[in-house]
């Protein structure tokens, strides 16, 4: 049997009342690298972060590990697109890598030596050790994306959120960052990735989540990638749905009762 | 200068004082600025000013705690009147924060116009709120004003890496479970708490400079977090003694202009001087490259001249050079003595131009780069021929040793370009 990583139950998101996740409900087993592939602005991001709590859900709930985030938040990494932040602040690669040893308990103190030891670690899997000392604006698109994943493995985490990594990253090093999380997910670890090119989601990821506004399927990458599926998420057969939901935007219609927020 | 005896204890503390507030301001401007909450902090600090007013209406004092509440109250509601207006309406932000800036300061010289018509007693000095005066600041008012600038500096110093996070990435710091909601409000109430207590010394009208200045002059200078909020915390200093100086040589000026020339004049040389990000040091940049690639030019046009006949101990007029290639006979004429200083060029017995023997050598190295990148460009990049020239024009100045050597061995170490010119290598001229 296998452990259950993420559960997601009837989620709802709306933007400005614009429903952009519909209803979504499905669970992910632990100890994948998992992929969530679908067009621009199909909710990968929001959902993501609706995961995260980054943003309100209207309706429904979500469970990692069998528990709401609050109690896990310690065994959950989130890599953020890398556009959400500025990156002309003046920090260095290292200094942004040992924020992914930040907790509440250490706040106010000093890093250990081993948390520093374990972000140098993470800054040398990524490749970018030569870079350590640069401040992060100095950097291409690419190398940027690389920092964000080393704090994300400085977190050592076991379940992990990324959304895009791979974004402007070149071949080389996505091929030795697809090994790290390869290598990740022989050690048991879980990991979620919002991927945008439908050519390598088949051969990186042997799960799946198509998603378009609504879930499409969720599955072993076999059953999700068919022409059929891939049809639906990409072809233009959502505009019901979008007409739908430009109604519900107009007429400030609740989407759901409220008392359906969460476990029943 | 009496002043700089500082025999007199009231100048000793005013100065004190000042610079106390002047730290403590950029300080917390530092946080301001990465945040980019420039405008929200000129729109607090205009904003407390009928908060000092009512303060001073309802209690009839100038006891500085209850001006400083008053302010800090207004400040905050200031905060919550921008949050309110951006999330409830679908104006922006920056309209948001223009109106809550004028309302709030418009109120605030309504007040102020009336507490002075009323006749109150001891209401004199309280316009000091618009554009600051340093010297008039009392020993109470000293003594509260610095206590909290203190306390502000201790706060960031036990903060800094909880602040420095979630200015740079507050997605991030909540995900992990930092009380991210606290953390903001602590930032947010800092930066009113600078305010209520930098308008001493410069006044509600230009309180937003003393906050955002030093850190924007100090960003110019470092890429570190930590050298760029020492720089700023020592301009800040700079400013509150220069506002106390000015006060005590000027007692009928308002100090917060003098403070505000200064910190512009700082900023000013920060953009100019900087190194890296500094005008004067990009521009430099870019003559030196401009200066390199002409130089580099003439020394390929006398070695293609000299190519024809293979040989290069012949001289030339600058005409002739001008012929062979399309130069400004002034900056011909400078590029030839530069390079003549630089001893690659020399004049010859009959008058006429030469290369020196290490001349001949450089002129060999860029006639080489620009071959071997010419032939790099048709070979890998599949550029056709007659495509390559102008490409290798403006890269063959730029290639470093390690670029060259790479290109050697990845193209084998060629003998001919795409055009069937010889790659001259390191030889004895012949
Ligand atoms: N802050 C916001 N306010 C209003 N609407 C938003 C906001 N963010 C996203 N949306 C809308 O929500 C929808 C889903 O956006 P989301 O960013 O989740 O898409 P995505 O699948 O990540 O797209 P991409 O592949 O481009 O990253 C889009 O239609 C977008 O326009
Ligand atoms: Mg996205």
């Amino acid at each position: 049997m296998s452990l259950t990583a993420v559960e997601i139950h009837n989620l709802t998101v709306t933007y400005d009342r614009r429903p952009v996740l519909w209803d979504i409900d499905f669970s992910l087993p632990a100890g994948h690298l998992i992929g969530v592939v679908g067009p621009n602005g199909s909710g990968k991001t929001t959902l993501l972060k609706s995961i995260m709590q980054l943003i309100p859900s209207s309706s429904g709930y979500i469970r990692l590990f069998d528990q709401p985030l609050e109690e896990v938040r310690h065994r959950i990494s989130y890599v953020p697109q890398r556009e959400s932040v500025d990156w002309d602040f003046p920090v260095s690669v290292r200094q942004v890598v040992r924020m992914g040893r930040y907790r509440r308990g250490n706040l106010l103190r000093r890093l250990s030596a081993q948390d520093k030891a374990l972000a140098d670690h993470a800054i040398e899997q990524v490749g970018m050790t030569a870079f350590a000392d640069r401040q992060i604006s100095q950097l291409s698109g690419g190398q940027q994306q690389r920092v964000f994943i080393a704090r994300s493995l400085a977190q050592e985490a076991d379940l992990y959120f990324m959304d895009e990594p791979f974004a402007g990253v070149d071949a080389a090093s996505e091929d030795a960052i697809l090994k790290l999380l390869s290598s990740m997910k022989e050690a048991g670890k879980t990991v979620v990735i919002v991927h945008h090119d439908l050519q390598t989601a088949r051969s990186f990821f042997d799960w799946m989540v198509l998603l378009n506004t609504r879930l499409i399927k969720a599955g072993v990458t076999k059953e999700v990638f068919t022409s059929q599926n891939l049809q639906e998420a990409y072809g233009g057969q959502l505009t019901i749905l979008s007409q739908v939901s430009d109604l519900v935007q107009e007429k400030d219609f609740p989407i759901r009762e409220k008392q359906y927020r969460d476990k029943p | 200068m009496e002043f700089f005896s500082f025999t007199d204890p009231n100048v000793r503390m005013v100065t004190l004082g000042s610079m106390l507030l002047g730290a403590s301001a950029a300080l917390v401007g530092c946080f301001t600025f990465l945040r980019q909450r420039a405008l929200v902090g000129d729109a607090i600090a205009h904003a407390v000013l009928p908060g000092v007013c009512i303060a001073f209406l309802v209690s009839g004092d100038k006891n500085p705690w209850v001006l400083l509440i008053g302010a800090v109250i207004a400040g905050w509601v200031s905060l919550i009147a921008m949050d309110f207006i951006t999330n409830r309406s679908k104006l922006k932000t920056d309209t948001a924060i223009g109106a809550v800036l004028s309302v709030f300061f418009g109120f605030g010289i309504l007040l102020l116009t009336a507490i002075q018509h009323s006749g109150a007693a001891n209401q004199a000095g309280l316009d000091k709120f618009l554009f600051g005066k340093a010297a008039s600041m009392n020993q109470q008012d000293i003594i509260t004003f610095s206590s909290v600038a203190c306390f502000l500096l201790l706060l960031i110093f036990a903060f800094f890496k909880a602040f420095k996070l979630v200015s740079f990435d507050p997605d991030f710091a909540r995900v992990i479970g930092l009380p991210v909601r606290v953390l903001e409000f602590l930032l947010s109430t800092i930066t009113v708490l600078a305010v209520a207590t930098g308008i001493q010394a410069v006044g509600v009208v230009l309180m937003a400079a003393l906050l955002i200045t030093p850190a924007a002059a100090a960003r110019f200078w470092t890429e570190r977090i930590q050298v760029m909020m020492l720089l700023a915390t020592f301009f800040g200093i700079a400013s509150g003694f220069f506002g106390s100086y000015v006060s005590y040589v000027a007692p009928s000026m308002p100090t917060g202009p003098w403070i505000v020339m200064l910190l512009s004049a700082i900023a000013l040389i920060s953009i100019l001087l900087a190194p890296r990000r500094g005008l004067l040091a990009r521009t430099r940049l870019q003559r030196n490259n401009a200066r390199k690639m002409r130089t580099e030019n003439i020394l390929k046009t006398f070695y293609a001249l000299g190519e024809s006949t293979t040989n290069w101990q012949q001289g030339f007029t600058t005409l002739a050079l001008q012929e062979k290639r399309a130069f400004q006979p002034a900056k011909l004429k400078r590029g030839i003595s530069h390079l003549r200083r630089k001893g690659l060029i020399e004049r010859n017995k009959e008058g006429l131009f030469q290369l020196t023997p290490s001349g001949f050598t450089e002129s060999q190295r860029v006639v080489r780069l620009h071959r071997l990148w010419e032939l790099y460009l048709s070979e890998r990049m599949n550029m056709a021929a007659d495509h390559v020239h102008n490409t290798a024009e403006a890269i063959e100045h730029i290639l470093t040793p390690e670029v060259e050597q790479a290109l050697l061995e990845e193209l084998g170490h060629p003998i001919q370009d795409p055009h069937q010119s010889i790659i001259p290598y390191q030889s004895k001229r012949k």
